[in-house]
């Protein structure tokens, strides 16, 4: 066993979003050693991406602070891959295999966009609505490019408010779900004073772009490239020429870590008691995975687990009815952001649904499970293990999910076989 | 004017601002990441590692994610044709 790099915490943190980064700073304590694991090259997760550390003016750098000034270890560039026993995480880095033990662990592993297959959705151009505003934070020049944003959630707003900002042509935020589905929610936020004012703040951003509720995407059409969305509510349809198409249909939880520990789950995501703890004792979960809620929800998820795992039970008591509050807002976020039916019939028999084997819906409606669709038609077998597919084929012919298998990411050989027990020893011939 | 850097796509310079992402630069030139195996033009999909549709090869190493590699100065991309 070569470059094999071991480490060992009391409190280890998968995940260095809001919630894992809450986390720590809540368990940070002198003769506690914490650390927080990320595979990004900076903490900050998905909201605060790029802009940790360097915007002060950013609500991140409080965070930043609290962390730079705690006594814990950050572990960059470190994907989690496998858990191969009880107290024991395998990562990979560019160096190689790395072993972490811990006596706590708390998983803030966060979510992604959930990305449905309809007519020419596979085109360059196409992409999720916060991977458009990932791609412009990473320094894609936006300035006049015309950009229709469609799908789910409150994410799209977001997007829309940041690209608008950056000079973009937002022609139109397309939202599936129908008005009346959404108005209880807005209803939620106008009696909520910090979050009404953020609604407020982003109506008067985008005064001049429609927001269409019950309105979905079609068709994708363009040679090498997307050159025009069909947009439709059912009834009526138009063909709207563009350059991008920012498209996720809201936000599903990165749950196969939780679920590779045999932590619970109910309804798709990971469950816990009021202090954060999973089914496993000593295994906390907080953030997105627990629950689609936003920025506040994984702070407060964060703090809670970080003081459990710690044993600051009163500390951790004292936000319960913050929390409460937070998860009604959350479970009225998923009603009004349930997805309609007619979703369900956007793909032609030709279109792909399995993007890396390139797998179209005529050959798998036929399936009784992903199981057997993964056996006869390499669906779900390819680099991204399913993390596409199988979120789109559960809402398509409503496949459960099946149980995970390590490695939960693709890794290196060299990696597999750096790995010490038995198990991953044989993945590494198997492959 | 925000800092600048050269590298090398298909053959091809192109200056991209430093921090950018190698799909970044692929997406300013208007170029695809892979071909799919059916022959498909594709780009990036989820921007955050998720989806594999960025994959490219980066100094002559095949299958890495270019929307979690940032540029650097001289550093060669191919596109997978
Ligand atoms: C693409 C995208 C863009 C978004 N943009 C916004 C926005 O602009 N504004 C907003 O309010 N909300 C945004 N959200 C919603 C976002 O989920 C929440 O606001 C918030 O960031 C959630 O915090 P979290 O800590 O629960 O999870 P995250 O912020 O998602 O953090 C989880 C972290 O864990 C890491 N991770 C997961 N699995 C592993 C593993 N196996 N090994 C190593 N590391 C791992 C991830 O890379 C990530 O850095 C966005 C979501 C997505 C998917
Ligand atoms: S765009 Fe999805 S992995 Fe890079």
């Amino acid at each position: 066993m070569c470059n094999a790099h071991t480490h060992n915490y009391d409190v280890l943190i998968l995940g260095g979003g809001p919630a894992g980064i809450a986390a720590a700073s809540a368990a940070a304590a002198p003769h506690t050693s914490v650390a927080i694991v990320d595979e990004n090259p900076t903490l900050g997760g998905q909201i605060w991406r790029n802009s940790f550390a360097a915007d002060v003016s950013d609500p991140a750098a409080h965070w930043y602070q609290r962390i730079q000034h705690s006594p814990i270890t950050r572990l960059h560039d470190l994907r989690v891959f496998h858990a191969p026993s009880p107290g024991t995480l395998q990562a990979e880095a560019g160096n190689g295999l790395h072993t972490l033990h811990y006596k706590k662990l708390i998983l803030a592993t966060g979510a992604r966009e959930r990305f449905l297959p309809f007519p020419g959705w596979t085109l360059p151009n196409i992409m999720g609505a916060g991977a458009l505003q990932n791609m412009v934070k990473s320094g894609l020049p936006i300035t006049g490019k015309r950009i229709v944003i469609a799908g789910s959630g409150p994410l799209l707003i977001v997007v829309a408010a940041y690209l608008k900002k950056h000079h973009a042509r937002v022609i139109c935020i397309c939202e599936q779900a129908p008005l009346r589905q959404l108005l209880p929610f807005a209803k939620g936020v106008i009696t909520n004073t910090e979050k009404l004012s953020q609604a407020l703040q982003y109506r008067l951003q985008l005064l001049t772009v429609p927001y269409r509720a019950g309105w979905w995407p079609a068709i994708a059409r363009g040679q090498s490239q997307l050159e025009t969305i069909t947009v439709t509510d059912g009834a009526r349809r138009y063909i709207i020429p563009c350059d991008y198409l920012a498209c996720g249909f809201h936000l599903v939880p990165n749950i196969e870590l939780p679920s590779l520990l045999g932590c619970s789950q109910s309804n798709g995501f990971v469950k816990v008691d009021t202090t954060q703890q999973t089914s496993i004792p000593g295994i906390y979960a907080a953030g997105e995975i627990t629950g689609i809620g936003g920025l506040e929800k994984s702070i407060l998820e964060g703090t809670i687990a970080g003081y459990s795992a710690t044993g600051q039970s009163t500390a951790a008591q004292q936000l319960s009815a913050a929390r409460s509050k937070s998860l009604r807002f959350a479970s009225a976020m998923q009603r009004a952001f349930a997805l309609r039916p007619e979703l369900r019939r956007l793909p032609a028999p030709s279109t792909l649904v399995c993007r890396c084997e390139d797998v179209p819906h005529s050959h798998l409606v036929s399936h009784s499970s992903w199981r057997s669709a993964k056996l006869h038609t390499r669906c779900g077998m390819g680099s991204c293990q399913g993390r596409v597919c199988g979120t789109a084929t559960e809402f398509l012919y409503g496949w459960p999910s099946e149980s995970v298998r390590p490695p939960i990411l693709p890794v290196r050989l060299q990696t597999l076989a750096q790995a010490e027990d038995p198990a991953s020893q044989e993945l590494s011939t198997a492959i | 004017m925000p800092e600048t850097l050269t590298l090398t796509v298909n053959g091809q310079q192109l200056q991209v601002p430093s921090g950018a992402t190698v799909a970044v630069a692929l997406n300013i030139l208007g170029q695809p990441c892979r071909t799919s195996v059916s022959g498909q033009p594709r780009g990036p999909l989820c921007a955050m590692g998720i989806c594999y549709e960025c994959r490219v090869t980066i100094n002559g190493i095949a299958n890495r994610l270019a929307c979690q590699v940032l540029c650097t100065p001289g550093m060669e991309v191919q596109t997978i044709v």
